[in-house]
């Protein structure tokens, strides 16, 4: 993972580049805050707040294992946490909005049960760690709870598929807009610098335990949040099927093909994996996963800056044709 | 008293297969510097192979290793050239985030490709001495879990004699130790990797078959397989290639003990503890050094 140099370029055009930017990014939101308006094809908004889950998902892991460095192969622990927590307070009787960041400070806190022990070492353990959380997690769950977990029938009577839409946009934007404020901040240059190299970060004074566990802590507060508004969603599913290694999987697959360490990565990642899996279901269903795979290792070992990469590299390509010919 | 015993037996006849399956990934790690998570497919793999030779062919699943064991030392040879020698040249922290990455992506695909080319139906090999065994004191010992305690200890042995007395071991250590003194000695450091990630799936096969004549199988138990793999390294010190052994061995009797006292169903849930303690409490691992 390299850093990209940052382009030197005239001020007054950048003031006018991020105004634009910026316009054309609440155009997008306003954009999508009136679909529900003109649509009430439940398909149609169904799809849309999956990805809006999975920009969720990918970009809490990319806060951590893109910028941070830090590979959790168990963020399904940290979604499951947060869809535990929101089921069982907002059922029994919780208003949603105060559940929600409840289930993702839950998340966090058990993120830091496997960062304290793990992180103070160097290597891979917060990887192990995370994963086996994750697992021992899904079996405990599912003895515990080893029945549907059903709304109760007034939940359902009340249910409405625009709220929902709604809501999932709302988390999509914060993690958007959370990561974008981390990206100008000091936590962040800590980060980079632990990812590029921990010995020279901390020669340099940063705290590695404190900027890992920071790390962790807001990625998988975000990641509870999508679970949070998963379950706030779905009205029956199997209470340890969100602990399932797809949920990791997923968002890790669509960062990296979006473009790791990157903003707008894991949007891009998550609209091209949610298009391509609803094609692929369709003509190839057990297919799909085995074709992710295979172009998951194909980007880790060929195009590691995923499709945001692939697309500045072919407009510098374009650019040079074109001085070429002038 | 008998059923504590018989379940403290059957916990060391378990995991002396956990053992022998973290000592591939432990072997790998130490010498490539490689965090192999689909090391648990490869398991699974191994069970398949085993299960097809017993079905297909009639072959005891004991004597299946002897075909088993080349196919998966190939099967390791071809998955190292494909996707893990393009990252031998990384830095060492770079080359285990990648290294879990891509591995993570194969274990998907071979998950989901067992899947779908041999189904989701749970086989088991059932020999017909299946139930035999003999009886100390209302204890059980079937013949099978013997056999299994055995080969795990016979292929230990010889996998200790290959890396402490031939030269290939000796060359397989220099290189763990350090990769470019040992290239500076004339070691083909390429060979060595490929031969030892050949050696890693071998074990990861050999663990497979015994898993075959122990448990019944899907193809999605390469995930816990992996996990477990990968508590027993911790448990050891990912530098203990042979602290794997008694590691595991360890994890198996914790899972049975659990089992006694908690309930069968929180047998994962102990290995996660017991990981989690020991990096609090002996970071090194049980068997590694400072």
């Amino acid at each position: 993972m390299n850093i990209q140099p940052a382009e030197i370029k005239n001020p007054k055009s950048k003031i006018r580049n991020t105004l634009s930017v910026w316009i054309a990014l609440a155009g997008i939101v306003a954009g999508l805050v009136s679909i529900p308006q003109w649509t009430t094809n439940a398909n149609a908004l169904n799809l849309l707040f999956l990805i809006f889950i999975f920009i969720t998902m990918s970009q809490s892991w990319n806060i951590l294992g893109g910028f941070a460095g830090q590979i959790s192969l168990g963020h399904a622990a940290f979604f499951g946490i947060g869809a535990l927590v929101m089921r069982v307070l907002w059922i029994g009787g919780m208003e949603f909005f105060i559940a929600m960041p409840i289930a993702g400070v839950v998340a966090a806190l058990c993120a830091f049960v496997v960062g304290i022990p793990t992180f103070r070492l160097r290597g891979a353990y917060f990887s192990i760690g995370t994963l086996a959380l994750a697992e021992a997690l899904r079996l405990t769950i599912a003895n515990v709870l080893p029945t549907v977990s059903t709304m109760p029938a007034r939940y359902i009577a009340a249910f409405d598929l625009a709220q929902r839409y709604y809501v999932a946009l709302a988390i999509a934007v914060i993690t958007m807009l959370a990561t974008y404020l981390l990206m100008r901040s000091r936590w962040m240059l800590g980060w980079l610098a632990i990812r590029e190299d921990e010995e020279a970060a901390q020669a340099t004074g940063v705290q590695l335990l404190w900027h890992k566990l920071a790390a962790s802590g807001i990625s998988s507060f975000f990641a509870g949040l999508a679970g949070a508004v998963f379950s706030f969603q779905q009205v029956s599913y199997y209470p340890s099927s969100v602990f399932v290694a797809t949920w990791t999987f997923d968002p890790v697959l669509i960062a990296f093909i979006g473009g790791v360490g990157t903003l707008i990565g894991p949007v891009i990642g998550a609209i091209f994996f949610i298009a391509i899996r609803e094609q692929l279901v369709i003509t190839l269903p057990s297919l799909h996963p085995i074709i992710f795979g295979i172009m998951f290792i194909l980007i880790v070992l060929v195009f590691p800056g995923g499709l945001v990469d692939i697309g500045t590299r072919l407009q510098q390509w374009m650019q040079k044709r074109r001085v070429k010919s002038s | 008293m008998q059923t504590i015993i018989q379940n403290l037996v059957f916990g060391l006849f378990v995991g002396s297969i956990y053992g022998i399956g973290a000592l591939g990934l432990s072997l790998v790690f130490g010498v490539l510097k490689l965090l192999n998570v689909a090391h648990g497919e490869f398991v699974m793999i191994g069970a398949y192979a085993c299960y097809w030779i017993f079905v297909g062919l009639g072959i005891d699943p004991f004597l299946s290793l002897v075909i088993v064991l080349p196919l998966m030392f190939g099967l390791g040879l071809i998955f190292n050239t494909l996707l893990f020698e393009p990252l031998t040249r990384l830095e060492t922290e770079t080359k285990i985030r990648n290294s879990l990455l891509v591995s993570f992506g194969l274990g998907l695909v071979l998950q989901n490709g067992a899947q779908l080319w041999w189904t989701g139906d749970e086989r088991s090999v059932q020999t017909s001495y299946a139930g035999l065994g003999f009886n100390i004191g209302g204890v059980v010992f079937p013949y099978t879990r013997l056999a299994t305690f055995a080969l795990t200890l016979i292929a230990i042995f010889a996998l200790w004699f290959l890396l402490q007395h031939t030269r290939l071991g000796k060359a397989i250590r220099a290189t763990a130790e350090d990769w470019e003194a040992a290239t500076q000695a004339g070691i083909n450091i390429r060979w060595i990797y490929l031969v030892t990630f050949g050696l890693g799936v071998a074990c990861a096969g050999i663990a497979g078959v015994l898993l075959a004549v122990t448990f019944g199988f899907q193809p999605n138990i390469g995930f816990v397989w992996t996990l477990k793999a990968l508590i027993v390294v911790v448990l050891a010190g990912t530098g203990s290639v042979f602290g794997a052994f008694p590691a595991g061995l360890l994890l198996g009797l914790a899972e049975a003990v659990s089992g006694l006292t908690i309930g069968a169903d929180y047998r994962e849930v102990v290995g996660l503890l017991l990981f989690l303690t020991v990096l609090l409490v002996r970071p090194q691992g049980l068997f590694g050094k400072e």
